[in-house]
Formats: C-alpha cells, structure tokens, sequence
C-alpha cells in the first residue's frame, strides 16, 4: 500500500486525538471556574485567593488538552508514521491518536471536577485554604497517571519499527483503543474521591490525614482499570501477527474493545464508592474502618466487570 | 468525480480530521464555559453588590476554558490550509 495513505490517516488521527483531548479539559476547567464564582459569591473578601486556585487546578487540568495537542502537531508537522510499512504505520498513528485523545477526556474530567470542588470548599474556608490545595495537588498527580500511561503506549506506537502483517497492524490499533478507553473510565473514576476528600477537608480540616488516606486507597482502586488496559495494550504491541487472517483480526479488535469499554464502567463504578467513604469521614470519621470495608467491598464488585472483561481480552489474545 | 489521486485522499483525510478535531473539540469548552455562566448567575442572585467581580471572574475562568477550543481550532486550521499544500 502506498505511502500517501499513511500520511492522511496521520491527519484524520491528529483530528480525532485534540478533537477529544480539548472535550475534557474544557468541562473540567469550566466546572472549576463556576464553582469559584460560587465562592467568590459567598465570601467576596476572598476573591483573589480564590482566582489562584481556580487557575492552579485549571492548570493541572489543561495538562491532558497539552497532551493531546503534542501528539496532534507531532502528527502534523513531523514525519513520524511515514517510514516503514505504511499499513502497521496507519495502524499505530491512529491507535496514538485515540489512545492519547479519549485518556485526555476522561482524564481532565477528573482533575477538573477535583479543582472545582477545591475551589468550593476554599471559600468556604479561605483561612485553610492552603491545606485543601495541597490535597487536591495530591489528588490530581493520582489521577492524572492514565494519561500519563496513554502518552506512553503512544510514543510505543508512534516511535518503535514493527513488523508484521494485518494482523499485527489491527493489534497495534486495538492497544490505542483499548488504552484510551480504559484510562477515560478510571480518569473520572479517579477524580471523583480527589474532589470529596478535598471538600472535606475545607469543612473539618483535623480529619485530614484519615481522608487523605481513605482518598489515596480508593483512588488505587480505580486506577486498577487503566492498568488492566495498560496490560492489554503492551500484549497487543507485543503480539505476533503475520498473517491476514480475519479470525485472529477480530480476535484482537475484540479483545481491545473488551478491556477498553469494560474498563470504563468499572473505573467509574470505583470511583463513586470512593467518593462517598471519603465524605463519610467529615460525617463521621469514627467509622472509618466500617466504612474502609465497606467501600473496598462494593469497589472489588464494582471491578468484577473489568475483570471479566481482561479475561476475555486474554482469551481472545491467546487462546483463539 | 475528479481523479482520486494520493494527493486528493491526503487531503480529504486531513479535511475529514479537521471536521472532528473543531466538532468535538468544541464540546468542552462549550459545556464547561455555559455551566461557569450559569454559577456565575447563580453567585450574582445570591451577592449582587459583587456582580462587577463576579462577571471578571467568570470571564477569566472561561478564557482558560477556551483555550483547548483553541488548540482544535488551531489544529483544525493546519489540517485545513497547511496540509497538502
């Protein structure tokens, strides 16, 4: 196949990877920037304390937007995807692009309800405002580590020399996909407990060690999911492929949708519980072994869907 | 039709690009710019002495929602003029 289809799917990927990469960042960062007018609303003497940390955590959220830019101009303005065979290259290029664009929107939508629920609660409290910023930095690193993973598996695919056939260019296709899916679930998932425990800090400040620490086991749940896609995605980069058949192609688009969609829901089904444990703290943080348990609970529930969905990708990796 | 040469499917790709990178891209900011106007509203019923500030706050925090709407215009603009000459 020709070189010059290498080039246009190099484009209509760049298209597709900042078309969703600015989708997160701009709700995120727009919640944040409500939720501070909120504030500013209730405690106007607060004004510029509260600007500085809605720019602070719009800032952490612009990084996904930032991203998915890097990739879409390397796309543009590079070579990157020309050399060698042009079909694996197609095939890599768009597995980069979505891989990097839908991680970025799940991503930012995390992080940015995060910032906004530390704007809220720094207006409530402006005095402490410095410890509800510090936790909501906390918060955001954790959550913003699947699009970090999405860059990853991007700059694999854009960067390394692969050799196969059709088969190999659909598994390199797959791993984007499933990379970029399965960290938009556990992005959201994963801000979700940030912006609680951030809340609840701003009201009852003396409970912060316990909610930080309920925040970042939570947090390590949901971010199971995105690792589970990150495996996937490697055995899919990894994966032999030198034929054409149609069999072992649907086996690996197969097993790229599986872990990518079913991680969605799991990473957000994580997330929820989550987020409640954390705000059972400010209740009643008395309770917070109960309420621990509980929540890791209903979270490996929550999960089991995800699992499901690994077990088949595995299956249709190995033993189809 | 004309002649499909690589030129022209190079350029229909990037042109095909252009359109999703500007369609979905404006999603966010939209989204997000509407629901900070509609806090803002919100902050101004509850303190209306403060709407002067309100309304520069709201603006500054909607510029910054902007501008990953931007970077798909941007992008969107390359794949449309830059691209294949």
């Amino acid at each position: 196949m020709e070189v010059f289809w290498a080039e246009a799917i190099k484009y209509l990927s760049a298209g597709i990877c900042m078309g969703f990469g600015a989708i997160g960042a701009g709700i995120g960062e727009g919640y944040t920037a409500g939720q501070t007018a909120l504030g500013i609303s209730r405690q106007p003497e607060a004004s510029g304390q509260l600007v500085k940390t809605m720019l602070i955590g719009q800032a952490i959220t612009e990084t996904s937007g930032i991203f998915a830019l890097v990739i879409a101009v390397l796309m543009i303005s590079t070579n990157v995807g020309t050399e060698g065979d042009a079909v694996l290259n197609m095939a890599a290029v768009m597995g980069a692009g979505i891989a990097v664009g839908v991680a970025g929107f799940g991503v930012a939508i995390g992080v940015g309800y995060c910032a906004g629920r530390t704007c809220g609660g720094v207006a409530r409290r402006p005095t402490i405002g410095g410890q509800v910023t510090g936790t909501m930095l906390v918060g955001q690193a954790v959550t913003e580590t699947p699009v970090i993973f999405a860059l990853v598996v991007a700059f694999i695919l854009l960067y390394s020399a692969f050799s196969g056939g059709l088969e190999k260019a659909f598994g390199l296709l797959s791993a984007g996909i499933a990379m970029g899916f399965g960290a938009f679930g556990s992005g959201i998932g994963g801000g979700l407990p940030a912006g609680a425990a951030c809340s609840v800090v701003a009201r009852r400040e003396e409970v912060r060690g316990q909610v930080l620490a309920m925040m970042l086991i939570g947090q390590a749940v949901t971010q199971t999911s995105a690792i589970f896609a990150l495996v996937i995605a490697f055995l899919l980069i990894f994966a032999h492929g030198d034929g054409a058949s149609m069999v072992k192609i649907a086996a690996f688009l197969g097993a790229g949708l599986s872990m990518g969609m079913g991680a969605i829901g799991a990473g957000i089904g994580t997330g929820m519980p989550a987020a409640s444990a954390c705000t059972a703290i400010r209740i009643n943080e008395r309770t917070s072994s109960v309420v621990m348990r509980v929540m890791l609970i209903g979270q490996a529930v929550a999960q089991s869907p995800a699992i499901g969905s690994l077990i088949v990708a595995l299956f249709l990796l190995f033993v189809v | 039709m004309d002649q499909v040469t690589s030129t022209t499917i190079i350029k229909a790709a990037a042109l095909l690009g252009a359109g999703i990178c500007m369609g979905f891209g404006a999603i966010g900011p939209g989204v997000g710019e509407g629901y900070a106007a509609g806090r803002a509203c919100e902050g101004i019923a509850r303190a209306p002495k403060e709407a002067g500030l309100l309304t520069r706050t709201m603006l500054i925090g909607q510029a910054v929602s902007e501008s990953t709407g931007i970077y798909s215009l941007v992008v969107a603009l390359l794949l449309i003029f830059v691209v294949g000459g």
